[in-house]
Order: C-alpha cells, then sequence, then structure tokens
C-alpha cells in the first residue's frame, strides 16, 4: 500500500511488418500518456481521475484506434464504446454507439456519477451528451485517411475470404499483401487489423484503483457490434484489489471474461496479481488472441498479452518504467 | 447426474398481498413453462434448444418484462435486450430491440450466424430483417399495466430522472411504486438448463427497468452480470440491473464454484447474500451434475424448476425451509 502504479495500452495484436516510424510514434504516444498519468498521479489525483485523463489523451491523438482514429464500421462510419470503473465501491459507467462525443471516455464517466445507470448506448447516449453538455463533433472528425484506406483492404479480403472464384490477381495489390500474411486477428489479416482499443488502469498511493478503455471496436464491424470494451468484467474492471484494462479480439475477451476473472482469481484463489494474470492469459483465451494491462492495490504492476504485440507502457514509483511493443 | 430445469419470471419486491386474480395467472403461467421444458429435455433436446424455447414462451406472455408486457422507457417506448449462452462458452446478446417479438431467438441468430457476440439498436433491428426473424409494430408489447407503471414511476421519480440535478445513487431504488397489482418492478425472464450428459445453458430476457433512460443497458445482455454459462454452471440473474452488473453476479457463482471449490448451492447463496445489496437480485442456476438452486434477496421472485428424480417446485415467496 501507499504506492502508486500506472500502465497504459494502445491494444493488442500489431502487424509484425509496421514501419519503424511508426512504432516510433507509438512509443512516443505512449510515453506522453504515461507522463501525464505519473505527474496526475505524484499531484495525489486519485486513481479514477487519472485514467480518465490518460484515457481522454489517447482518444484524442489519430494514432491508436479510439476516439480520432477509430477504426471504420463496414458503413465506413464510427462507433465508439469506452468503460471505466473505479475500484472503490465498484462504481462504473459504459457508454457505446456513439458518434459524435468528442471523448467517449468521459461520457463513460458521467453515465457513472450523473445518470441513475451504468451503461448508455446509441441514441440515448448521444441525447444524454448533449445534455450534459459535453464537446460534440461531427462523426468525419473521427475518421482518417488511412483508416478509410484500410477499410477498404479489409473489404476486399473479407470478399476474397468468401468468395474463392475471385482470383487474387485481379485485387489490389495490397489485399494480395494482405492475404499472404499468416496472421490474423478476428478474421482479419493482421496488416489490416487495426489494434482495437486503448486504456489505462492505475493505483493511487492511498490502495485505489481504476480502469479506462476506449475503442473504435473492430474494422469493418456490422453497424451495432458492440465489442468487450464496454462490458464490464470482459474488457474492463476494477475492485479493491485491482484494476484491468483488456484488448485484442473482443468476442475472445467477452467469453473469457478476462478483466473479471484476474480480479475472482485474486479474490477466490488468493494469487498475487502477476500469478493471476499469468493464469488467466494462458487458460481464459482458448485459441483467442488478448491482451491486459493490471495494477493491484499494492502497487504492482504489469502486462501480459498472448497476441503478436501489443502497444504499451507502465511505470511505478519506485522509478521503473518500461514502454513497448514486442515481447 | 441427469437433467434439470430452473426458470423464473424476474425477481423483486412482490407484494405478498397479491390477489388470486394476480397470482393464480402467472402461476399458470410458471406450470406452463416448466412443462414445455421439461418435455424437451425428457425428448432429448440439448439445453440450448430448451433455454430458447422456454424464454420465448415466457417472452410471448404479457405479465412477465420481457418482449410482450415488456416495461417502458421514460418516452414510452420499448427496448428490448436478451441473451443466451452454452456451456462451451459460445453466446450471443442484443439490446434496443424495438420490434423483435422473440429477442431472445435474435441473440441466438448473433452468436450463430455472426462473427461477433453483441448487436444492438439499430444495427440489430437491421440484422433481424436480414434474418427474417418475425417483427412487429412496436406498439405490440405495450400492455396497460405497463403504461399505468410508468405513470406512476414518473410521478414518484421526478427528482431521480431529472439528470440535471444531482443523483444520490446508493441505497435508494429508482423505482419505489406501491405493487399493489403484484408484478415485478424489475423483473426479466429466464432459464437454465442442464441434460444427462452435462451439456448446460442459459438465457435471460428483458425489457428492462421502469421509466429508464432511452439506451440505457441492463445487466441482462452482459455476459458474466445477466447470463453466464461454463462446463460447470448456467446462471441467469435478475433484479436491479445496475447491481448485478457491479457484482459480476451470473460469472461469480461460477468462479467461487471452480476457484474455491463451492457447491452450486453454496456459491450462488453467497453471491446472493454477499455480493449484491440486499433487496435487489435473484438467480436460478444449474450444474452439469444435475444439481438446481433459485436463491434471491428480494421479497420474492416468480420462479420454477424440476429435475430429473422427480422434484420439482413452483413458487413466488420464500419457501418455509429459506
Amino acid at each position: 500500500m501507499g504506492r502508486w502504479a500506472i500502465a497504459v495500452h494502445g491494444g493488442a495484436g500489431v502487424d509484425p511488418n509496421l514501419p519503424q516510424q511508426r512504432q516510433e510514434e507509438a512509443k512516443q504516444l505512449l510515453t506522453r500518456c504515461l507522463n501525464l498519468g505519473i505527474s496526475a498521479l505524484r499531484s495525489n489525483l486519485p486513481a479514477i481521475d487519472v485514467v480518465e485523463l490518460v484515457v481522454r489523451e489517447l482518444e484524442s491523438d489519430p494514432l491508436f484506434n479510439s476516439g480520432r482514429g477509430s477504426a471504420l464500421t463496414e458503413k465506413g462510419t464510427v462507433e465508439m464504446e469506452a468503460s471505466i470503473m473505479d475500484g472503490t465501491k465498484r462504481r462504473c459507467g459504459a457508454v457505446s454507439g456513439l458518434t459524435t462525443v468528442k471523448n467517449p471516455i468521459s461520457l463513460a464517466r458521467l453515465v457513472m456519477e450523473k445518470s441513475p445507470h451504468s451503461y448508455l448506448a446509441f441514441s440515448g447516449a448521444e441525447e444524454f451528451a448533449r445534455q450534459q453538455g459535453v464537446e460534440l463533433v461531427q462523426n468525419d472528425y473521427f475518421i482518417t485517411e488511412e483508416n478509410v484506406g484500410m477499410l477498404k483492404l479489409a473489404k476486399e479480403t473479407n470478399s476474397i475470404l468468401f468468395d474463392y472464384r475471385v482470383p487474387l490477381e485481379t485485387c489490389s495489390a495490397g489485399a494480395a499483401a494482405a492475404m499472404d500474411s499468416t496472421l490474423k486477428m478476428n478474421g482479419l489479416p493482421i496488416s489490416v487489423y487495426a489494434p482495437e482499443t486503448v486504456g489505462c488502469v492505475a493505483v493511487d498511493s492511498e490502495g485505489r484503483c481504476a480502469a479506462a478503455t476506449s475503442t473504435g471496436g473492430l474494422m469493418n464491424k456490422m453497424t451495432g457490434r458492440i465489442g468487450d470494451s464496454p462490458l464490464i468484467g470482459a474488457g474492463t474492471y476494477a475492485c479493491d484489489l485491482c484494476g484491468i484494462s483488456c484488448t485484442g479480439e473482443g468476442e475472445a475477451i467477452i467469453r473469457g471474461t478476462l478483466a473479471r476473472d484476474v480480479a475472482a482469481v485474486m479474490e477466490y484463489k488468493g494469487l498475487g496479481l502477476l500469478e493471476a494474470v499469468d493464469f488467466v492469459i494462458k487458460e481464459r483465451l482458448d485459441e483467442g488472441k488478448a491482451g491486459l494491462i493490471a495494477v493491484s492495490r499494492n502497487g504492482e504492476v504489469t502486462c501480459r498479452f498472448n497476441s503478436n504485440g501489443m502497444f504499451r507502457g507502465c511505470a511505478t514509483e519506485d522509478g521503473f518504467m518500461e514502454v513497448g511493443i514486442w515481447d | 447426474m441427469g437433467w434439470a430445469i430452473a426458470l423464473h419470471g424476474g425477481a423483486g419486491d412482490i407484494s405478498l398481498s397479491m390477489p388470486p386474480e394476480r397470482r393464480l395467472p402467472r402461476e399458470a403461467a410458471l406450470r406452463h413453462c416448466l412443462r414445455i421444458g421439461v418435455d424437451a429435455l425428457q425428448t432429448q433436446k440439448h439445453p440450448l434448444d430448451v433455454v430458447e424455447l422456454v424464454v420465448r414462451e415466457l417472452e410471448n406472455h404479457p405479465n412477465f418484462n420481457a418482449g410482450k408486457g415488456s416495461v417502458l422507457t421514460t418516452v414510452g417506448t420499448v427496448e428490448m435486450e436478451a441473451c443466451i449462452m452454452d456451456g462451451k462458452k459460445n453466446c450471443g446478446a442484443v439490446s434496443g430491440l424495438t420490434t423483435v417479438v422473440n429477442p431472445v431467438s435474435l441473440a441466438r441468430l448473433v452468436m450463430e450466424k455472426t462473427p461477433h457476440i453483441y448487436l444492438a439498436f439499430e444495427g440489430a433491428e437491421y440484422f433481424a430483417r436480414e434474418q427474417g426473424v418475425e417483427t412487429v409494430n412496436s406498439s405490440h408489447f405495450v400492455t396497460p399495466e405497463n403504461v399505468e407503471r410508468l405513470k406512476q414511476a414518473k410521478e414518484a421519480n421526478r427528482v431521480q430522472i431529472d439528470y440535471t440535478q444531482p443523483i444520490q445513487k446508493d441505497g435508494k431504488t429508482e423505482n419505489p411504486i406501491a405493487d399493489g397489482d403484484g408484478d415485478s418492478q424489475i423483473g426479466t425472464v429466464g432459464c437454465v438448463a442442464v441434460d444427462g450428459n452435462g451439456n448446460l445453458a442459459a438465457a435471460t430476457s428483458t425489457g428492462g427497468l421502469v421509466n429508464k433512460m432511452v439506451g440505457r443497458i441492463g445487466d441482462t445482455p452482459i455476459i458474466g452480470a445477466g447470463t453466464y454459462a461454463n462446463s460447470l454452471c448456467a446462471v441467469s440473474a435478475t433484479g436491479k440491473g445496475e447491481s448485478i452488473i457491479r457484482g459480476t453476479v451470473a460469472r461469480d457463482v461460477a468462479a467461487l464454484m471452480e476457484f474455491k471449490g463451492l457447491s452450486l448451492r453454496e456459491a450462488a447463496a453467497y453471491v446472493v447474500e454477499e455480493c449484491v445489496p440486499k433487496g435487489k437480485v435473484g438467480l436460478v442456476a444449474v450444474s452439469a451434475s444435475g444439481e438446481v438452486t433459485m436463491p434471491f434477496n428480494t421479497t420474492g421472485m416468480f420462479r420454477a424448476c424440476a429435475t430429473e428424480d422427480g422434484y420439482s417446485e413452483i413458487a413466488i415467496w420464500p419457501s418455509v425451509q429459506e
């Protein structure tokens, strides 16, 4: 108790051919967000405030798949979702189907604090956003050129996957190259997959844990598709023992109730944070690919994943700091 | 070992002074649904098929808060949600349905016909049309009792639904309405089943909370909160959604069995007594070895269960032993 710790992530399942420059940009963004969180913790901001402000920063930057830079639905639009949980009292808030809210994580927080409910979605959530006076923008604010290109590739590879009559030579070079890749995430070749989700977990010097997760979801998803990020117990969880944020194949994370399982294993089996996280990543994902970041009330922090890479960073009060992408 | 089934029509502050003309039809409905489920298990239907058909029956019944008879949102509309899961952890969920006659069946189609687990609102309605499931005008789901219930809720709750004012969230029930009419205010319907081979399944369906904000999602479609199944047990919860979500109720029953070695009965009792506030939650659960349990911490819970060795029960309030 008494030591703060923090971890951030920008998604699991990274293209091994990601250009060096992109890798550098990602590491710089993670470092910047980590430092933001560290200053906040040093000035005694409670964990719940820290995770919100860090995720806001990640949402605002177009590099990762959340807020601006979100992956696109099959219709080429953006539908964002997020959740936040405060370990003390296990208060939580979640949102889905947002199309104009600049910072989904902040709306999730408002659901938690200013509504009688825990989870609001689609037009109801947008209406609540208007009433709360949060910053709203046009949907195309969130759309990046890069993701428009990725969506096109995703559609081409999906149609190749399903229509074997189409000769590979007639597809765009990008789609053909994507098909060569044997690595897949959620049915998409890893080169067109946009690692889903950003997140932050923190424990403050009072031992309070919190977790926050935000995403645009799966590239080329059906409209109305909800993933793991807004689901308490799947993508996000916090209690008095720990705080967890997950990323990766949403469906695998939901079935594995990944975030809750880390805490349940600690609570009911008495395992420590590191053991619990290792157990869950090894035993709870079946064939699924995912990663998670976690902190415990004792100031421990860990990041684990079984996917090909995960954008992440973590830091503790005694000066440890690390940012990484690969194993 | 042997098959077992349990179903519920919602937990809540069900008045003990419910008059017979309200009580008897509900008991008859529970008996009818139990019969359907038992017949299906006896003819070797897979538990996934069993829970779906029982929940469809409960959805069609206008006196329970699911499908027809769903409670209304603050603007007087119906927004239904449902979830289904089998012991292999295949699952499907839907929210924000307004025209689909049987939400639980759409949840099953999401599970079986899409690469996703959860579809909601317009996207879910669109999928329903693509799949050709039965849809009707949303007025089909609205009953006079629920119109009245909404009116009462609005009169009692003026402050709490006005979210420009500070909300007091702890302790208070959001729907402190006289329920002399005997119906569960915060209900849901659900069914869990296991066959003689240990195959498990759970399904839950609801209209949600009376006077809920448009777009509010409760515990029912959230895997691990209102619905859960794995190789050990199948669970369907009912009550105050926000409490069930925070308490990850359905998942915790299974987790206690797995990680603490508790029996089904012990695990379910522990969750309902220790992990959620009093007066908010009930659940039904079966285990792979054919046990069944139906604990609740509310005044009552519409429920029924049966096991292969001949035990059966249909009840609303706590039985004498409890």
